[in-house]
């Protein structure tokens, strides 16, 4: 018998609409129950069918993604990462998640605990974390309140990641408008593990005991994951209370703990409390297992005093985990966590009647069919129009710009001072990115290059996503973010292998959100059939909105990669004086030449219109088919791929990009090029220097090896132009005699590593 | 000889000190036993030298190593210290044994009260020690730091007689060797990057040797560190 509480309140229409729920959903929960449910029971069903938990949603379109492959131990959705094979019965898992809301509220905290609960997703699979990376995008570092926002998320991830001893190696950072009061803070996390220690997040044998272990349980977080799910406004401060406070030593703790944990054979299952916190565990864990789970919540350990069941279950204070003991061996688990001063309390065991029951003191509070409320959570297909802004900004022509003044070199150093574009050293240089003595590339280049000495195995990674271009054309820009990643990927001289989402979006109650939102869906899962890199998992995070607009749809991307051997590890930096540089092209027809959407057309012209690049994926992937090979060959010496700022820039960072870290001033190796082959088939000067053409890359080689490369491009199809030389302290780019760019590589240097700082000098 | 690497709840540097302790000694022909230690062991084997790796102990809540420093196994630490066995910290390590007096001043928070991890140039201020025999008096070490609270500090009088005895084991440094305030990173007094105790047996380094000890990892200066050790050992 279910028995409500005296102190409940009454379920009200108004009551039910401040959980979040529509009439016809609370219909749908009766239909579960089949009654009324009690004030516990209502809060339940609030966050595990809110936005944040049940997808309800996105569901529909994730579905559409590819997600097997022979590489694929665990798919997306089977368990709280996905896991792939790397060989030699090793395994890693990955993830990326969003904890954009709460870091907009409180981004020390909001940030912080986003990387503590990605990294539990990782080690609650049997994994080690031995990678971080992350994705930020913010407003313009103008602005007083962004600067204290980018020092607040950047400290609490360095705060949380630091102190666990996992290095944050990679990501990527955009300064744009559109995130000036919706900030995006995706964290990513990957772990590595022996293909026989992957650990279950499900609930069986009958009888077995649950353990609740971690920290204690307080009031903080209550009802975050409905939080998540509406847009920000001015009342969000009030919910400051839905903001987690995350303790990084305790996760060490658990860390450690459950590490030890895994190498005995005492527990079925575990699963870490994430959103929605204990009712999801025990809901997801049951679901799982086709089992039942009966949890009395008055043993949880709690943090204050007098806090209700409703409370209990729904808090999301942080560092806890739920786990599935095998009768018998209760002593044995206590030991481990006595080991580490942790909590570990049996809160309740197995059954076998499917359902979630919750006791307080002994009074059943809750009973609800834990696989119907996991599982049969409502699923819509909102209704998606094309946004009406697509029409003007796909008429756009390149005849309406105004020909470029005869500065191209300023227009360069101007582009390198973008902060976007310009060194994000002032952030990873907070993240500890050298602990595990695994980061063989420093950050600073294409991919982070990570070996994972337990493995002896080196992976590459890349986080890509240009929101501009998902705004300017959703299909186009969803196809680039997965080519860019894998691309990055390869210029490194790894193979892509999967990948993990976070899709960030407005309101999907709104018919243009949702049709932004379908579309990036459709151009991601081109960009993964293209590659055979299949989605492991994410995360999808709506209401990035505020009542002046939403923001430019980001669906983040992080790929994962793998280099067979060290000799291929391969940077962005030019090398040696007297290498020859060339520029492996795939040709993308492209009538704007890449002048779409980019950051020339953004920040010299203040203009956000054009079709984003062409990107035909075939065309990517000879270009990068071509480029792999090479690598392998031992032919290449760096290889730069044009993103952000086109062909000048990219030309540029090839020669100040070396770590400075390794000597006491910048390595400046300038060059010598001639860009005249390549303007052949472009229509004008600004187009050549700063256009976002796609399936590009500047590679540097010994002259020896030039007919080599030649003849592997030409076989596939893919143009490769002799740009010029590696030598001297000067970039200078030609055209037909013409100097279009000369400046001292010193210079155009400082102005890409001041970037930031000056940027953020210019206050209002 | 027998190498104990302490591990204090939060130190994260453990696994790198054991790997590259273990690995350079295989690769100068040593025998070395390399094994962690938890520090609630009281009294365990016996071993010839300590290793305090980096990390946050106790989550660094309080002060840098102000907790991990009563750990039980502290106490054999001391004990171990105060025989003239060898000890290193480095980083976390070297706070905690500030804090528990085996060696003077202590580490503030650094200068710019942000977090820093980026490679530097330390000056090797004597090589007639147990921990830096394999380099030239003077030679400069590219090693990385990582360290939100480096900024050590120690009162005038302390600091006069750490330099008239001589025990600055390493500053931060140019390039070329020369000692100057913009290449101090967190503005310790006199670009103190470590120091040892009057019998140079115990050194404290703000700087990872584990993170330089293979060229892979854009450095392997601090092997030489690593390797005098292990050599004073083996003797």
């Amino acid at each position: 018998m279910v028995e409500s509480l005296p102190k409940d309140p009454l379920i009200t229409p108004e009551l039910i609409a401040d959980h979040g729920l529509t009439p016809e959903e609370y219909e749908r929960l009766k239909g579960i129950l089949k009654r009324e449910p009690t004030y516990t029971e209502l809060g339940i069903f609030s966050v595990m069918w809110s936005e944040h938990c049940s997808y309800k949603n996105s569901r529909k379109q994730l579905k559409n993604f590819p997600t097997e492959g022979p590489q694929v131990l665990i798919k997306a959705g089977e368990e709280n990462a996905g896991v792939i094979d790397v060989g030699d019965g090793w395994a890693v898992a990955f993830k990326v998640e969003s904890h954009n809301h709460p870091s907009a509220v409180e981004p020390f905290q909001g940030a912080a605990t986003g990387v503590g609960g990605i990294l539990r997703d990782i080690f609650t699979m049997g994994a080690r974390p031995v990678i971080n990376m992350n994705s930020l995008r913010f407003g313009r570092p103008n602005s007083g309140q962004v600067q204290q926002l980018v020092d607040g998320v950047v400290g609490g991830i360095a705060h949380y990641g630091n102190c666990m001893g996992i290095p944050t190696i990679g990501g990527d950072v955009y300064y744009d408008e559109t995130y000036e009061t919706n900030c995006l803070v995706n964290a990513f996390s990957l772990g590595v593990m022996k293909i026989n220690e992957i650990q279950r997040g499900e609930a069986t044998g009958v009888g077995n005991p649950v353990f609740y272990v971690g920290a204690a349980t307080g009031k903080d977080g209550i009802h975050g994951a409905t939080f998540a799910s509406t847009e920000l406004t001015e009342e969000s401060e009030a919910k400051r209370s839905s903001v987690q406070v995350g303790d990084p030593f305790m996760e060490k703790l658990l860390l450690e703990a459950c590490l030890e944990l895994f190498q005995t054979d005492h527990i079925v299952g575990i699963q870490d409390m994430g959103a929605a916190g204990l009712t999801c565990s025990t809901c997801e864990t049951a679901s799982r297992g086709g089992s039942g789970v009966e949890i009395d919540v008055a043993l949880v350990p709690q943090r204050e005093a007098n806090m209700t069941p409703y409370e209990i279950l729904l808090s999301e204070s942080q560092e806890r985990m739920l786990v599935i003991v095998k009768k018998g061996r209760e002593e044995a688990v206590h030991k481990i966590f006595e080991k580490w001063d942790l909590h570990a309390v049996e809160i309740g065991h197995v059954t076998d009647d499917g359902l979630m029951r919750v006791k307080y003191n002994g009074k059943v509070v809750a009973e609800i069919p834990a696989r119907e409320i996991a599982d049969d959570a409502p699923l819509y297909d909102p209704p998606a129009t094309k946004p009406r802004y697509l029409k003007a900004v796909s008429a756009w022509k390149l005849s309406e710009l105004p020909q470029p003044g005869s500065d191209m070199t300023g227009i360069l150093t101007k582009l390198l001072s973008e902060p976007t574009i310009g060194s994000k050293k002032d952030i990873y240089r907070r993240y500890d990115h050298m602990v595990r003595t695994g980061t063989v590339v420093l950050p600073g280049s294409d991919a982070a290059v990570f070996w994972m000495r337990e493995a002896d195995k080196y992976l590459s990674l890349s986080a890509d996503c240009n929101g501009r271009y998902c705004y300017l054309d959703p299909v186009m820009g969803s196809r680039i973010a997965v080519a860019e990643s894998a691309r990055n990927i390869v210029c490194s001289g790894g193979r892509p292998l999967a990948l993990t989402d976070c899709l960030n979006f407005g309101n999907p109650t709104k018919p243009e959100i949702y049709w932004q939102f379908k579309a990036c869906v459709e151009g991601l899962k081109e960009g993964c059939e293209a590659f055979n890199t299949p989605v492991t998992g994410g995360n999808v995070s709506f209401y990035n909105e505020n009542p002046e607009g939403a923001i430019d749809p980001t669906p983040l991307v992080v790929m994962v990669g793998q280099i067979d051997k060290k000799e291929h590890i391969t940077t962005q930096w030019f090398k040696k004086e007297g290498d020859v540089v060339c520029l492996l092209d795939g040709l993308q027809d492209d009538q704007l030449a890449g002048i779409g959407g980019s950051e020339y057309l953004r920040r010299i012209h203040d203009l956000k219109t054009g079709c984003p690049p062409v990107m035909e994926l075939e065309k990517e992937k000879a270009l990068q088919d071509v480029l792999l090979e090479a690598i392998r060959s031992g032919i290449i010496r760096s290889a730069h791929d044009v993103s952000e700022g086109g062909l000048a820039v990219c030309a540029a960072e090839c020669c100040f990009t070396a770590p400075m870290e390794l000597e006491s001033e910048a390595v400046v190796l300038g060059a010598k090029l001639d860009f005249s082959p390549v303007a052949r088939r472009t229509p004008r000067h600004d187009a050549l220097l700063f256009g976002e053409q796609q399936s590009r890359v500047i590679v540097s080689l010994a002259p020896e090896n030039l007919t080599a490369l030649e003849e592997m491009a030409g076989k596939a199809g893919v143009q490769c132009d002799l740009l010029g030389t590696v030598g001297g302290g000067e970039l200078t780019i030609m055209v037909n005699g013409e100097t279009l760019i000369k400046g001292e590589v010193k210079e155009l240097g400082k102005a890409w590593r001041d970037a930031y700082a000056n940027a953020a000098k210019t206050s209002e | 000889m027998k190498i104990g690497i302490v591990v204090f709840p939060g130190s994260n540097c453990d696994y790198d000190c054991l790997t590259s302790f273990s690995r350079l000694a295989g690769e100068e022909g040593l025998r070395a036993e390399t094994k962690y230690v938890w520090h609630k062991e009281s009294a365990p084997e016996t071993f010839d030298a300590y290793v305090l790796p980096g990390g946050f102990s106790y989550g660094d809540y309080l002060r840098c190593g102000a907790i991990a420093r009563f750990s039980p196994i502290m106490e054999e630490v001391k004990a171990h210290a105060e025989a003239g066995r060898p000890v290193i910290g480095i980083c976390n390590g070297f706070q905690i044994l500030c804090e528990a007096g085996l060696l003077p001043g202590a580490l503030y928070m650094n200068r710019d009260l942000n977090f820093i991890c980026e490679h530097v140039f330390l000056r090797t201020e004597r090589n007639d020690t147990i921990f830096t025999s394999e380099c030239r008096k003077g030679e400069v070490l590219n090693i990385p730091i990582a360290h939100g609270e480096g900024n050590y500090y120690a009162d005038d009088e302390t600091l006069e007689r750490l330099e008239g005895e001589n025990l600055v084991a390493f500053r931060y440094c140019t390039k070329d060797g020369l000692v100057k305030p913009e290449v101090n990173p967190n503005g310790s007094r006199n670009n103190i990057a470590g120091i040892f105790n009057k019998e140079r047996t115990i050194l404290g380094m703000m700087p990872h040797p584990e993170r330089a000890a293979e060229i892979g990892l854009g450095s392997d200066d601090g092997r030489k560190i690593i390797v005098s050790l292990l050599k004073s050992l083996a003797k």
